[in-house]
């Protein structure tokens, strides 16, 4: 059982939930993540570390409302438990000093890049952030990213704040003004880190994505996480998250990651109708 | 027949007694247990059977030498319970490995009455004296000796821990399981269904085991939430002992393998037995929906059966087990292949996959299979399949499992160089000890001999745990 030290709503439907967990805290590294089950009937769901304290004993994360496990999460408040955590999974981001190295989030892409952001920064990179979020309302940690940031952009969808357009467009611009960049490390919807790793392949940018496949034990145990990178599996559990944007096969990740749909609905609805009930 | 007066004829005589067992149109419908036990008269009537032979064959034949003849004596008198205490002086698991050992190459094999009729029964008086001591709420928790203050600390909570955790806890050394999943038991509640081995027995287990003063902490995967380094230095454990299991499914390597509706029989498995995803939507992970689907395990062990009859219980119309070689050479127990034929599985023997084919959606359609025949035997004796030039054809399918067997999982030995490994990962130890390259580290179980037994992972806790305690004790041992 873990006790939830406070949880507070970062934008309409992200959630920033910091929990008691000790010696994940105490281990954990930039890059890696969570699996949780939120209770005894609950999935078992994959979650970047946002942030941890050691000292304090507790791990952040920042929490999406996708379907039914996610929003689930998010009725929690300080004070309630969640039953299963174990962590830190996955293998830690490749971290050193680059050079210029290039941050982008889309979305919650962005929870799930900021520790990998704090350590490029800490390496001594020169850390450019770009994150990007359909409207103004839906920006998450400006602040902290702006902490970490030799330069921080911020662009929407529809304009209502910083850059108006997408995260890719932003990124080109930089490469078209002359900015040399070392490094990318681009996270979020799949569309976009795909299209990412279009704009720096003719640059020979290095580039790195987090994927998210759907996730059972988090354990290499299953391989239901497993990916296409370079035409070889791998499972993203333990070889990844983070793989070599220009060797991942999106396209099968895209497809892999419709496999539950007609399921996901049926939960999202069954716990909609439970919410309006009460 | 009073058993004091029996002859030998007579007890020639005595049929096998069969196993009582749920209808098979109605178990493949069901995740209840399939064997429904001895009556006590029925496991008496059994007993009588053994000849109670000078010089049992079927002890050497069992890989923990249970004293069976005289287990079933106390049977046969009527002692169930004595019986029971007789074969946990040697199996710690008894009630679970009576349902799931592979008796027929074991201790049965090696029966004295296979010679002229057919064995006794062991398993199934083995699984009738567990079962009788717990139900009847008879299982007396083991004296523990007195406190000798050293720790170890049992890395995986299946057959291989929990027997280690068991016999070091009874000398007087304080033990902790640390466990990757939320659920403890290993294979044992996240492979082996329901339907063969009840998860309410391996809780019990692990109750007594808890009672006798064994801590067990689940979700700590070692590797990466601790290290072994870190257990013996940060934590003070004097002994570390590794039982993290066989636990990285192969795949098969061929086009196709990540379509849609391909899995590994250990996620397939895992979502159903340990998520409890035959219940979706009450439990909220789902699994594939193979209702009126056809579904193909491709394979021939107990992995295999269990998937395949896992599959036609969750409403598969047409459920295949596709394997390379012929039955005879399915490594899968005997009992499991008689129970899923009963049970309307389809064998598609000497067939071989090439290739899975799928739909514009990525959905898996089908399997090119390649029919297969028997050549000259291989290495291990068993004859080599051949191809059949020509005879590929496609198997229409909605979902396949792979179930060709595990590897060892690669986070111990990234995060512990010293300890000493195989070509195929395996770790290395001393048979005698179970004790690895590294000082105070031992192994057992699937991860030192690859996928094996639930037995012989068991009698590795046990080796390891005796070991364990003779170098923390200081005891010389003299071979
Ligand atoms: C390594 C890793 C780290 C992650 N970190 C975070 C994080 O820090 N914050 C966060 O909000 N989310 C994170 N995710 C995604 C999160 O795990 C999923 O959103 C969640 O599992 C969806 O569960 P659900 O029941 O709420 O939604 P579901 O109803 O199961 O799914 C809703 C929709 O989400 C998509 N989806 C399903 N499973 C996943 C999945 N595993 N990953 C991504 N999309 C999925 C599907 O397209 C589906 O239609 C991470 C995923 C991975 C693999
Ligand atoms: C589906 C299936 C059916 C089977 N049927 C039979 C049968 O009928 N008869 C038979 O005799 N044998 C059978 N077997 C084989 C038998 O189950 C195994 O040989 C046996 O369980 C091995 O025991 P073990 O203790 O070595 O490992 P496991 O039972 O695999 O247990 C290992 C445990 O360690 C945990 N773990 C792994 N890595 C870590 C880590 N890094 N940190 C912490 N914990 C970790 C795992 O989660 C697991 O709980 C079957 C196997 C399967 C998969
Ligand atoms: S070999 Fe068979 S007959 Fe002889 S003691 Fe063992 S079980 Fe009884
Ligand atoms: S989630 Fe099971 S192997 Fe990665």
């Amino acid at each position: 059982m873990h006790k939830i030290v406070s949880a507070i709503f970062l934008a309409e439907n992200i959630k920033k939930i910091e929990i008691e967990a000790p010696r994940i805290a105490k281990k954990r590294k930039a890059g890696q993540f969570i699996m949780l089950r939120v209770d005894q009937t609950g999935e078992r769901i994959p979650l970047t570390i946002a942030d941890a304290d050691p000292e304090k004993g507790t791990i952040t994360i920042i929490v999406q409302g996708m379907g039914k496990s996610t929003k689930e999460l998010n009725t929690k408040a300080a004070g309630d438990t969640i039953s299963d955590i174990v962590g830190p999974l996955g293998a830690p981001s490749h971290i050193e000093n680059f050079g210029t190295a290039v941050s982008i989030g889309g979305g919650v892409g962005t929870a799930i890049a900021y520790p990998t952001a704090v350590a490029l920064k800490e390496a001594g990179n020169y850390v450019i952030t770009i994150n990007g979020a359909r409207s103004k309302d839906l920006v998450i940690l400006e602040k902290e990213m702006k902490a970490v940031s030799d330069e921080a952009y911020i662009t929407t969808d529809d304009g209502s704040y910083g850059f108006h357009g997408f995260v890719t467009q932003k990124l080109q611009e930089l490469i078209d003004s002359g900015t040399k960049i070392d490094f990318v490390l681009a996270i979020g919807p799949i569309p976009m880190m795909r299209a990412i790793a279009e704009v720096t392949r003719p640059y020979n940018i290095k580039t790195m994505v987090s994927l998210n496949p759907i996730m059972v034990d988090g354990t290499g145990m299953c391989g239901g996480c497993r990916v296409t990178v370079n035409n070889e599996t791998k499972f993203a559990c333990v070889d990844g998250p983070e793989f070599d944007a220009h060797q991942v096969d999106f396209k099968n990740l895209t497809d892999r990651n419709k496999l539950y749909l007609p399921e996901e609905k049926q939960s999202a609805e069954a716990f909609a109708h439970k919410c309006n009930l009460q | 027949m009073c058993p004091q007066h029996i002859t030998t004829k007579e007890r020639f005589a005595i049929p096998r007694q069969g196993m009582p067992a749920q209808n098979p149109e109605v178990r493949n419908k069901n995740f209840k247990e399939v064997n429904l036990g001895y009556t006590p008269e029925l496991a008496q009537k059994e007993a009588l059977r053994c000849i109670q032979c000078k010089d049992p064959a079927c002890i050497k034949g069992c890989p923990v030498n249970i004293k069976i003849d005289q287990f079933i004596k106390y049977i046969a008198d009527g002692d169930f319970l004595g019986a029971a205490r007789k074969i946990k002086e040697d199996n710690v698991l008894p009630a679970i490995c009576g349902r799931v050992c592979p008796q027929e190459d074991q201790c049965e094999k090696a029966c004295i009455l296979t010679k002229k009729y057919t064995s006794v029964a062991i398993g199934n008086l083995e699984r009738f004296a567990a079962d009788y001591e717990r139900e009847t709420g008879n299982v007396e928790l083991p004296a523990v000796k007195a406190q000798t203050g050293k720790k170890v600390a049992v890395i995986g909570s299946g057959p291989a821990g929990l027997s280690c955790a068991n016999d070091l806890i009874q000398l007087g050394h304080s033990v902790t399981v640390f466990e990757a999943l939320h659920e403890l038991g290993g294979v044992l509640v996240y492979g082996i269904p329901e339907f063969r081995l009840p998860k309410e027995i391996v809780k019990q287990e692990i109750e007594g085991l808890k009672q006798l003063g064994v801590k067990f902490i689940t979700n700590v995967l070692a590797g990466r939430s601790v290290t072994v380094d870190e257990l013996l230095k940060e934590e003070d454990f004097d002994a570390v002992f590794i039982g993290v299991g066989a636990g990285l499914p192969w795949f098969m390597g061929i086009p196709g393998e990540n379509l849609l509706g391909v899995y590994s029989a250990n996620e397939f498995l895992t979502r159903v037995n340990l998520m409890k995803s035959y219940q979706f939507p009450n439990n909220d992970t789902p699994v594939f929906n193979c209702k009126g689907k056809s579904v193909a395990v491709f394979g021939g062990g107990n992995t295999a059966m269990d998937a395949v009859r896992t599959a036609k219980r969750l409403g598969a119309e047409h459920a295949y087990i596709v394997y390379r070689r012929s039955e005879a050479e399915m490594p899968a127990r005997l009992e499991e292949v008689h129970h899923a034929r009963e049970e309307g599985i389809e064998f598609l023997m000497l067939m071989n996959p090439l290739e899975f084919v799928g739909n514009e959606q990525q959905w898996l359609t089908g399997a090119k299979c390649l029919k297969m025949e028997l050549g000259e035997p291989d290495e291990s004796g068993r004859r080599r399949p051949v191809p059949i030039k020509d005879s590929e054809f496609i198997l229409p399918i909605d979902m396949a499992v792979i179930s060709i067997g595990n590897g060892s999982n690669p986070l111990i030995k990234q995060s512990t160089p010293d300890i000493e490994v195989s070509k195929r990962d395996t770790i290395v130890v001393d048979l005698n000890t179970m004790a690895t390259s590294k000082e105070n580290v031992y192994a057992g179980g699937d991860i030192v001999t690859g996928g094996a037994t639930v037995i012989l992972a068991m009698g590795a806790g046990r080796t390891a745990a005796k070991a364990i305690h003779e170098k923390l004790m200081g005891i010389e041992t003299h071979e």
